[in-house]
């Protein structure tokens, strides 16, 4: 039953081998049945963690903290099973929209190395080892990004790697600053330490690196300007993952360590990331509304979401983290939809410039609905799933009088809005400016490629129609997040220093 | 470029590299050494054959495709980390056995070993298939 929990991170590793050693025919099954059999997977661990309260394995038999532990809260549990959501989608979505040529050189198998590196970073107790989940993820995602070797992929790929390398030793050097001054590297026993030295010069330098190491993986103001410049480049289902899973890593890693670990000096470090989430989401937005590519205009969406998502952990009250965790959850099935969505009209039009599509709503009256759901549910239209989120951050904001960020938060909610109905206008509604009659192949390809769509603008609008199970869930998340001493409880048991 | 001393060079220092990179994988538990490095020392006995050679020679006494070295070596390596939960015990658990070999007499054998194996097989196949990807394109 303990396995259950490494099980997100074995399953796709089997799976990437498989995809190596099987025949190409075999392997690619294997590539998509690892994230399928981790979905499940993940499903099982988070009803266990519902039940049974957090689960704690401690790798290879020590006790923490001397050990690498692995701990899986609500939170951990909730981020998993997007990892499996999203990877299944995207498995299926890969399947046929995917050159041959790539998947000769192991895309089944780096995809599953990426996912593996995700549900590791989401599931350690470790800081140092999360590290090491960080590289995993990051290796992956650099082959994965220059796969295919087209020149727009190296060009985006060079700001793309520069970036991550510099956020990855801004992390090492916070990590050994952590371990110089404490001596521990389990995130429980440091959260124990901290709070007997937080007023130490050396450990509120080492908490600002990693809100910057962070915060650039996460793309927040303003380290985010490698983000739209690299993740239009490769093909739509491997953008379609970047986008709804890396930067996501980023913004974990951060609600995890400020609210366990650095939460004694909150108007130096929370106050900073609630001026950082202003700044995101309106510079994310306004970057968003010159944009005419259909891929840069979401990656700079991307970026405003991500404010919200910090703008939660910046009020720190129960109820804004909840909004935090909620518009995450929103966040990865909507804007995960959104890329599918581009590569499908890719597909169908063979461009991703606004100017040269058009006339989809008559001629695929099906997409134009299926985008309707993602692309309202990101703007925060109600009853959809967005609503839901901006609608806690904002109730949050106004119990904390917290006027500034919540009309921020109103403004670029509209303006999101206006990009969205941008695409609306000119990809579904004007005629299509090329003119010429084609027909669409309804093959193999066509149905791989819209049946993930279907299935995420499902659980999309699932999430926004019931919302209120999806609620509870976040809150009692949140409630564990605010409450650090029982995931110490949990990790350190008997020994407490 | 064409050179007699650089063949048989190569020729002749792909078995002692290997030898010296199974010894370092060996000590690699204890004293300096280990997975890692001895791959990297495997590959460079491989790279040196490339570049007297060609592509396809080196290629040919390869033998295997390095990606599915890649695959071996991963499941040897997971193989080492699921061996405890086999026995019943958490994941990842160090086992050792003693075993009495002729000429180097008692070794002390465990999971660690078999993980850096796995390690030395998955980095001997990364470099290799980075190696002969670039050279096949240039």
């Amino acid at each position: 039953m303990k396995m259950l929990i490494v099980s997100p991170i074995l399953i796709p590793l089997v799976a990437a081998i498989l995809a190596l050693l099987l025949p190409r025919r075999l392997g690619k099954l294997a590539g998509v049945a690892g994230p399928a059999a981790l979905l499940a997977a993940s499903l099982a661990l988070l009803h266990w963690v519902l039940r049974d309260g957090i689960q704690v394995l401690q790798i290879g038999n020590w006790p923490a903290p001397f050990g690498i532990t692995f701990v899986v809260d609500i939170f951990s549990a909730i981020m998993v099973v997007l990892t499996g959501i999203i990877g299944f989608a995207l498995a299926v979505y890969s399947f046929h929209s995917i050159e041959p040529e790539r998947f000769k050189f192991g895309y089944y198998s780096l995809f599953n190395i990426l996912l593996m590196g995700v549900a590791g970073a989401f599931t350690t107790g470790d800081i140092f080892n999360m590290y090491v989940w960080f590289e995993v993820l990051l290796i992956s995602s650099f082959v994965l990004m220059v796969l295919g070797g087209e020149r727009a992929q190296i060009e985006g790929a060079v700001k793309y790697v520069t970036l991550n390398l510099l956020s990855s030793t801004f992390f090492l050097i916070a990590v050994a600053i952590l371990y110089g001054k404490l001596g521990t590297l389990n995130m429980a026993d440091l959260a124990v330490r901290v709070s007997q030295t937080y007023d130490d010069t050396l450990v509120k330098v080492a908490s600002l690196l990693l809100l910057g190491a962070f915060g650039i993986k996460a793309a927040i103001f303003p380290l985010y300007f490698w983000l739209p410049a690299s993740y239009h480049t490769p093909p739509a289902a491997v953008s379609a993952l970047f986008a709804g899973l890396l930067t996501k890593v980023g913004v974990y890693a951060i609600i995890r360590t400020f609210t366990l670990i650095f939460i004694w000096d909150r108007t130096v470090t929370h106050n900073v990331i609630l001026i950082i989430a202003g700044f995101t989401m309106f510079f994310g937005v306004i970057g968003a509304v010159v944009q005419f590519d259909f891929r840069r205009l979401l990656s700079f969406h991307i970026i405003s979401q991500i404010g919200y998502m910090m703008m939660g952990l910046g009020l720190f009250t129960t109820v804004a983290i909840s909004g935090s965790l909620f518009h995450i959850i929103h966040n990865i099935l909507a804007k995960t939809n959104l890329f599918l969505i581009s590569g499908f009209v890719y597909h169908l039009q063979g461009s991703y410039a606004l100017k040269k599509l058009g006339g989809l709503y008559r001629r695929q009256p099906l997409l134009a609905f299926l985008f309707i759901i993602p692309a309202f549910s990101l703007a925060g239209i109600p009853p959809l799933s967005g609503f839901w989120s901006k609608f806690l951050l904002i109730k949050a904001g106004l119990q904390l009088e917290g006027w500034i960020i919540v009309s921020i938060a109103l403004i670029v909610s509209l303006l999101t809005l206006y990009s969205m109905t941008k695409i609306w206008a000119e990809v579904f509604w004007k005629p299509d400016p090329q003119a010429k009659p084609y027909s669409v192949e309804k093959n193999a390809k066509y149905y791989s490629m819209l049946m993930p769509i279907i299935f995420m603008a499902a659980i999309n609008a699932l999430v926004g129609l019931y919302a209120e199970p999806f609620l509870n869930l976040t809150l009692k998340a949140a409630d564990q997040l605010m409450h650090p001493s029982i995931y110490i409880e949990a990790v350190l048991g008997g020994y407490l220093p | 470029m064409q050179s007699h001393i650089l063949k048989i060079a190569a020729r002749h220092l792909l078995l002692p590299f290997t030898i010296m990179s199974i010894i370092i994988l060996w000590r690699g538990h204890n004293q300096p050494g280990g997975g890692f490095i001895g791959g990297l020392v495997a590959a460079s006995a491989f790279i040196l054959y490339n570049v007297a050679y060609g592509v396809q020679d080196a290629k040919k006494i390869l033998r295997l495709d390095p990606r599915t070295l890649i695959g071996i070596g991963l499941a040897i390596a997971l193989f080492s980390a699921l061996l405890s939960v086999f026995l019943r015990m958490p994941f990842m658990t160090g086992m050792w056995v003693d075993v009495f070999l002729p000429l180097l007499g008692h070794q002390h054998f465990g999971t660690p070993l078999l993980f850096d194996t796995g390690v030395y097989l998955t980095v001997l196949g990364v470099i290799l298939t980075v190696v002969f990807t670039l050279s096949e394109e240039s």
